[in-house]
């Protein structure tokens, strides 16, 4: 191991360029170690977003040598064996400054995907009793681990090439509410997600499911997606 | 029609003819082969098929499929690579099939009678 790394980071805009830094190697450092490490060490000004630093909150994504990956949890040893780290801010999201990409667009998908659970039970009613092993709950189960980190997002061509796709984690979450027997949206949400810009566009090449942090597979819940939608379509309800 | 029924109705035939598809061509390659390797001449397979309702069926529904599959195919790289769709980039398309199915139909046409 080489007492150092040699890390190139983005700084600046759109239009900004790789910086080149030398950061101190140890046994089980993060890629979020070696940002942080040049934040305190060498350049306060640099701009990079994280919280929980433990895999839960989604925040610190970038795309490290070329891939996109959460950052805290990810180790310099795995991705880096050559000592050469290459992190730059997401792609397919609008850069603001250095590591920190607006997240808006994303999420503005998952809004327009219906992905927020519509009840429609009142305090008179009784609680749902959703069985666990029942087949919708294990559709929803299968996604509702995400943690919005947009790792997915960045990953997926058809988003870069379509930029109003609505992309693998706003329909991923729309699959588990389509799963949820306690929400009342279901022709509505299916509608939303249905269509070109939608579920349609997905081209099942996966690199969101290869990607994901959490190990959730987007193209499946896209593939349920698109069953859902068909059956409603031929049912004359869409 | 909605945009969402409309992509799904066409999800729905992409998916069909494909799996019509799947069959056919399968088919077809082992028919190919089957006939170059037995040395059959042309005058000799068209015997075969002259008259034969089966396999004017089998390939009037290959022609259908594969007219109905192109065509949904080269819708998305239209799209996607030229950003071409809409009322125009579909009736192109539907031009496109029609042209498909004629030209195979005729072939398969030809062949039979
Ligand atoms: S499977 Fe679909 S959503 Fe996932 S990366 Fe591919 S096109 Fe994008
Ligand atoms: S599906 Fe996975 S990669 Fe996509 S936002 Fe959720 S956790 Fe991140
Ligand atoms: S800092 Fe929260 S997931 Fe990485």
């Amino acid at each position: 191991m080489s007492a150092t790394l040699a890390v190139s980071v983005w700084r600046g805009g759109a239009d900004g360029a790789f910086r080149d830094y030398e950061v101190p190697r140890h046994a089980s450092q993060t890629v979020l170690d070696v940002v942080t490490w040049i934040q305190r060490e060498r350049d306060p000004t640099l701009a990079y977003r994280f919280a929980c630093r433990v895999g839960m909150c989604g925040s610190c994504a970038m795309t490290v040598n070329g891939a996109p990956r959460w950052t805290c949890r990810t180790h310099v040893d795995k991705v880096a064996p050559d000592g050469r780290l290459r992190i730059a801010p997401l792609a397919n999201l609008p850069v603001i400054r250095d590591l920190v990409t607006d997240m808006r667009p994303f999420f503005d998908k998952w809004a327009r995907a219906r992905g927020r659970f519509e009840g429609r039970a009142t305090r008179a009613d009784d609680f749902a009793r959703v069985p666990p092993d029942s087949e919708k709950r294990r559709a929803a189960e299968a996604g509702i681990e995400c943690i919005g980190c947009g790792v997915c997002y960045a990953a997926c061509d058809v988003v870069a090439r379509l930029p109003e796709y609505l992309g693998p984690a706003a329909l991923n979450r729309a699959w588990t509410l389509v799963n949820d027997v306690r929400d009342a949206a279901g022709l509505e949400r299916l509608r939303a997600v249905a269509g070109a810009a939608g579920c349609h566009a997905c081209h099942t090449h996966m690199s969101c499911t290869e990607r994901c942090p959490k190990r959730l597979s987007p193209t499946a819940a896209i593939a349920g997606l698109k069953r859902a939608v068909a059956a409603a379509a031929l049912r004359g309800e869409l | 029609m909605s945009e969402a029924r409309r992509e799904a109705l066409l999800w729905v035939a992409q998916r069909a003819s494909a799996a019509v598809l799947a069959v056919c061509v399968a088919v077809h390659l082992a028919t190919m082969i089957y006939a170059v390797q037995g040395g059959l001449s042309a005058a000799e397979i068209l015997g075969r098929t002259r008259g034969s309702v089966g396999w004017l069926a089998f390939y009037a529904l290959f022609v259908v499929a594969a007219a109905v599959h192109a065509p949904l195919g080269l819708r998305a790289v239209l799209a996607e690579w030229f950003g071409w769709r809409g009322r125009a980039c579909d009736a192109a398309l539907a031009a496109f099939a029609t042209i498909v199915a004629a030209a195979g139909l005729r072939a398969v046409v030809a062949v039979f009678v």
